[in-house]
């Protein structure tokens, strides 16, 4: 709803990369600009409506990417301009527009497969690469476009990856439940995931079927209906595909209700390690599981952001942002790799050398950053998360892991 | 052709030639990012003039547009995922559905004799109910979205409605100004009459021996119908289509609002209002980052309150207090009174 | 068929639930009964009591239950202002500048609220929060009980407001013969300051106690606005009883619809009610026939 508000605002920052991190005394960007040739990069979120807790999240990503960029060897000129979509894809579109007729050369952003499929259009017919941080619907890589490049798993990779974790948790703990529901959210999003679920599912050879599935509106206030009409399915496990306020409704409504399943089962979605979710919750958001791509707890890059983290936001916990920080962060990073081995700011360039991006070392489990001829890395792994104590923990593969897996959960009664 | 224009002074005239050859000459003129700004703002000219129709010339207050461009999109974006039916065909199909989705809620409400606030609030349902519909509705993707395909265009596909922003300005640029004249000629036209003696006291009209079902049925429409040209528009400029997105109720709601602020029942009124909100929008953003203020929802608490402001100092509309300072004032007929 | 239990488990709850958004639109009813203005920020008001009570209770720890009344009184302020000095000017103007002017009222708030309280959800978790009464097989959800109770508590005080003090019995004439009033000599302009103060009373009452219920975002205010609508007329426009009769039967309709059908439709079933309702009986259940 809400559109009463729909053009709304526009944040916009500029973070000039060499002044800040260099701590040079004369820092003046009119230096940097004149020597001519930055990097402009423009990033579009959404900072207000109804996603802007997440895009603020995102955010946060690039705030702390000039200083870890540097560290890393990233030295050219790079200038970041972040700008709000309000939620809207209209906007996204409007937002695009300006910043190229501004003269950036790359944009990245912008959590949400809507706006994403938005701006790339324009980044298409300008001629500017597109690199998207988090956006899942498969479509967006599947047009055919040319400067569209995307770090995150689509739809069907997050349910399959997802899925084929389940059996490693039930194994792990010797429980396994014998029937589960899904309920989805009715939006982009959750219905690109209830499709991969209904087309790979099937496939997946699961120990457990699905009874049923309930879709819920985006706009719902109340999840008591829906969370009724679950209970009474006596399924033993709780399967769901939320964004962030539904899943903080839906539990909380689980736990009015006396619902103990064995467990809450996440394939991939957001929300229920989202640090407001953590803290709203408290001890009930302990032990609910996601398989979700995640920052590798021991690779030396998320030790990186982990440190210029504590530093720029000395008061906000990492966890509950490391998800949407790594992927913002590694989407800036792939511009300034390119930038580097292109050597250039023109837009074929830049988009040649993002096809051949390789880099190695990455703040996400999985393999190198590289992407197909549709643009599209097919690298991200998944692991099993599980909140502990208010902390989301990796908890499985075992070479990530910093955490003991939990299954069935405790039931609300029976906790602190 | 004299006729036509009668009731503008030389004045008059001469200022439209002027306006009329700037938008022409606009792409040469303008950006890329200047000219998405003039495409939304004509897009919003157009839309507020089909707005107009019903309420500013029938009397009947909409609040439930967004229904009749959001059916038209999906209409004409189906057909051409689905079929490759391009969009001038697509339009054969959209206008019509619109027209009876307007007549259904139109006959609906008359024949019920729901009027005034009721009306309005039936529309919205209307609309609302459409969009968790569209939710839904597998074949067109439901609240998944439908997505057009794209590609980069080495040259433009008028037939297809693929190209750069240029020719979606000159498409929206020529269906505003068909709009325009579509709308002088109603306004003049017996018809337009007797919406006018409908508008200002309905009793009265009927009382005159005009049929008010009929007129106001043919005013929504009308209505509907030039409403979803704009549709297919969107459908094509914007490649994508979310019902959350087109039949938002905050859609409607800025549909109006151009016509409200240009002034409700003035030709021009709708034409300025898109002009003046949508620049106001995209200015108030350079303003306030220019200013520093850019915290989100700053640039919407200002809106408002020049919204407030105008609707305050001018409640007929800006273009009635444009058109005396300028001195170009349409005849009495199409303002509307206090 | 689903099971006698759920199905009254989950009708119970749409009762408590709609009896608060009743309270809500009662607001709106009685603001429109008399002054007939329609308030289009009507939600977004609701979205600004939500906030106060949030903020109450995160800064002083006070219960929403409890802050309810420095809140009405709050938004008694407020609507008393606006009407005063804004809306009284507007009272015979077209409904379409009636609307603009809301909406822009509208966009504030909204905007306003984004400002400084961001734009994540935000709750009340109080000791009671996760509580249920078990009743047979019945589960009741505490917050929701309380919160109905306060709402039917807020709306009685209400009638009795209207049924047996000079002020209210005023204000009613006002809304029964306008002309008839200014004769004997009543201060309408005032009157419709503070009716349009209780209307945003109820409203801020009802926001207070919602937001033990759910979460509050700013971006929620127009939502809000058109279930008040929908309430509103299937009850009655300007009828006081019938807008909590019409958000217990939005209340229930949407429970059920969410039970026996798909519940992300089950708003359509709620747009259908008032459709319906309009075309059948378009003064609403409880309303008197206009015109």
């Amino acid at each position: 709803m809400s559109k009463v508000t729909t053009k709304i605002t526009v944040s916009r920052r500029q973070l000039l990369a060499g002044a800040a991190a260099a701590g040079s005394f004369l820092a003046a960007p009119a230096i940097v600009r004149a020597q001519g040739g930055p990097l402009k990069i423009g990033v579009i979120l959404p900072l207000s409506g109804v996603q802007a807790g997440i895009g603020q999240s995102c955010k946060r990503g690039v705030d702390i990417a000039p200083a870890l960029l540097k560290q890393l060897g990233y030295t050219q000129p790079i200038e970041l301009t972040t700008v709000d979509f309000e939620t809207n894809p209209d906007v996204a579109r409007a937002r695009a527009e300006k910043l190229i007729a501004d003269g950036v050369h790359m944009l990245a952003g912008p959590f949400d497969s809507g706006a994403a499929a938005a701006i790339a259009q324009v980044a298409e017919q300008k001629g500017v690469p597109f690199m998207i941080n988090i956006a899942a619907a498969p479509q967006i890589t599947e047009q055919g476009y040319k400067f569209t490049f995307r770090n995150f798993q689509t739809a069907p990779q997050i349910i399959s990856r997802g899925l084929a974790l389940f059996p490693q948790v039930f194994a792990a703990t010797g429980k396994t439940p014998k029937s589960a529901v899904l309920m989805h959210i009715n939006d982009t999003f959750g219905q690109a995931n209830k499709r991969a679920i209904d087309a790979i599912f099937p496939k997946a050879n699961m120990p457990f079927k699905i009874l049923d599935s309930i879709a819920y509106d985006p706009a719902a206030k109340d999840l008591s209906v829906e969370v009724a009409k679950a209970k009474a399915t006596g399924a033993d496990l709780l399967m769901t595909v939320t964004r962030l306020n539904d899943a903080i409704l839906l539990v909380r409504e689980m736990v009015k209700q006396r619902w103990e399943p064995m467990g809450i089962m996440s394939p991939g979605a957001p929300g229920l390690y989202e640090q407001q979710f953590l803290d709203t919750m408290g001890k009930y958001g302990d032990e609910i599981i996601t398989t979700i791509p995640w920052a590798n707890p021991k690779a030396d890059m998320t030790k990186m952001v982990e440190a210029e983290f504590k530093k720029v936001y000395p008061k906000d916990k990492l966890p509950g942002h490391i998800f949407n920080i790594g992927f913002t962060f590694e989407a800036l990073l792939v511009c300034a790799d390119a930038h580097k081995r292109a050597g250039s700011t023109n837009g074929q360039a830049l988009a040649d050398a993002m096809r051949k991006t390789k880099i190695e070392k990455r703040v996400m489990v999985g393999g190198p950053i590289e992407f197909d001829e549709k643009g599209q890395c097919n690298t991200i792994a998944s692991v099993v998360l599980q909140n502990k104590k208010g902390v989301p923990t990796v908890v499985l593969p075992k070479e990530a892991s910093a955490g003991n897996v939990v299954f069935p959960m405790p039931g609300w009664g029976k906790r602190g | 052709m004299t006729g036509l224009f009668s009731e503008l002074s030389k004045r008059g005239i001469v200022l439209l030639v002027l306006l009329l050859a700037l938008m022409l000459a606009a792409p040469f003129l303008a950006n890329d990012y200047l000219l998405t700004v003039l495409i939304l703002i004509l897009y919003f000219a157009f839309t507020g003039q089909a707005w107009n129709v019903m309420m500013g010339f029938a009397g009947q207050l909409s609040l439930g547009h967004a229904l009749y461009v959001g059916l038209a999109s999906y209409v004409a974006a189906a057909l051409f995922v689905r079929f490759g039916v391009g969009p001038w065909i697509g339009m054969l199909v959209a206008v019509p559905v619109a027209v009876i989705a307007g007549a259904i809620i139109g006959f609906l409400a008359f024949r019920f004799r729901v009027g005034g606030v009721y009306f309005a609030i039936l529309t919205i349902a209307f609309a609302e109910f459409t969009r968790v519909g569209f939710d839904h509705f597998s074949y067109v993707g439901g609240s998944g979205g439908l997505f057009l395909p794209v590609s980069q265009y080495t040259s433009n596909d008028l037939v297809n409605l693929r190209g750069n922003p240029t020719m979606f300005y000159y498409v929206i640029l020529a269906m505003t100004l068909g709009a325009w004249l579509l709308c002088r000629w109603l306004l003049r036209s017996r018809l337009g009459y007797f919406w006018q003696a409908i508008r200002e006291d309905e009793d009265a009209a009927r009382a005159l021996g005009i049929d008010t079902f009929r007129c106001k049925m043919i005013a929504v429409m009308i209505s509907a119908g030039l409403t979803a040209p704009a549709g297919v528009f969107t459908a094509f400029y914007y490649n994508n289509l979310f019902p959350e997105q087109v039949f938002n109720m905050g859609r409607s709601i800025e549909i109006i609002l151009g016509p409200i602020i240009g002034g409700v029942g003035t030709l021009f009124g709708p034409i300025l209002g898109a002009f003046l909100l949508t620049g106001l929008s995209e200015s108030m953003h350079e303003l306030l980052s220019w200013l520093g203020l850019d915290v989100p929802g700053a640039k919407a608490v200002f809106y408002g309150i020049c919204l407030l402001f105008v609707v305050v100092a001018l409640p007929d509309g800006v273009w009635p207090w444009v058109a005396r300072k300028l001195k170009v004032t349409e005849r009495k007929v199409t303002e509307r009174k206090p | 068929m689903p099971p006698i239990d759920l199905i009254l488990n989950v009708a119970v709850g749409g009762i408590l639930t709609g009896l608060v958004y009743g309270l809500m639109a009662l607001g709106l009813s009685v603001i429109f009964g008399v002054i007939r203005v329609v308030n289009f920020a009507h939600g977004e008001m609701m979205t600004v009591a939500m906030f106060l009570a949030f903020s109450a209770f995160t800064a002083f720890g006070i219960d929403p239950l409890l802050s309810l009344i420095p809140i009405a009184a709050l938004l008694f302020a407020f609507g008393y202002a606006m009407q005063a000095g804004l809306i009284n000017d507007f009272v015979n103007k077209p409904e379409h500048t009636q609307f603009i002017l809301l909406v822009a009222v509208a966009i504030i708030l909204v905007n306003v609220l984004l400002m400084i309280f961001g734009p994540d959800a935000r709750g009340v978790q109080t000791d009671y929060s996760f509580d249920s009464f078990e009743v047979g097989k019945l589960i009741i959800d505490a917050t929701k009980a309380y919160a109905a109770l306060a709402a039917v508590l807020v709306a009685v005080v209400l009638f009795a407001f209207f049924r047996f003090t000079l002020i209210g019995q005023a204000i009613r004439a006002c809304a029964d013969n306008y002309t008839g009033a200014l004769v004997v000599g009543l201060d309408v302009k005032r009157l419709y300051a503070l009716t349009f103060g209780i209307g945003a009373a109820c409203v801020g009452a009802a926001g207070a106690v919602l937001v033990l219920i759910t979460d509050v975002t700013p971006a929620l205010g127009p939502s809000y606005t058109l279930q008040a609508f929908i309430i509103v007329i299937i009850g009655g426009l300007g009828s006081m009883p019938g807008a909590l009769l019409g958000g217990v039967l939005i209340g229930l309709t949407e429970a059920l619809a969410g039970l026996f059908f798909t519940p992300s439709a089950k708003s359509m079933f709620a747009v259908a009610a008032l459709v319906l309702v309009l075309l059948l009986r378009p003064q609403g259940i409880m309303g008197k026939r206009q015109r």
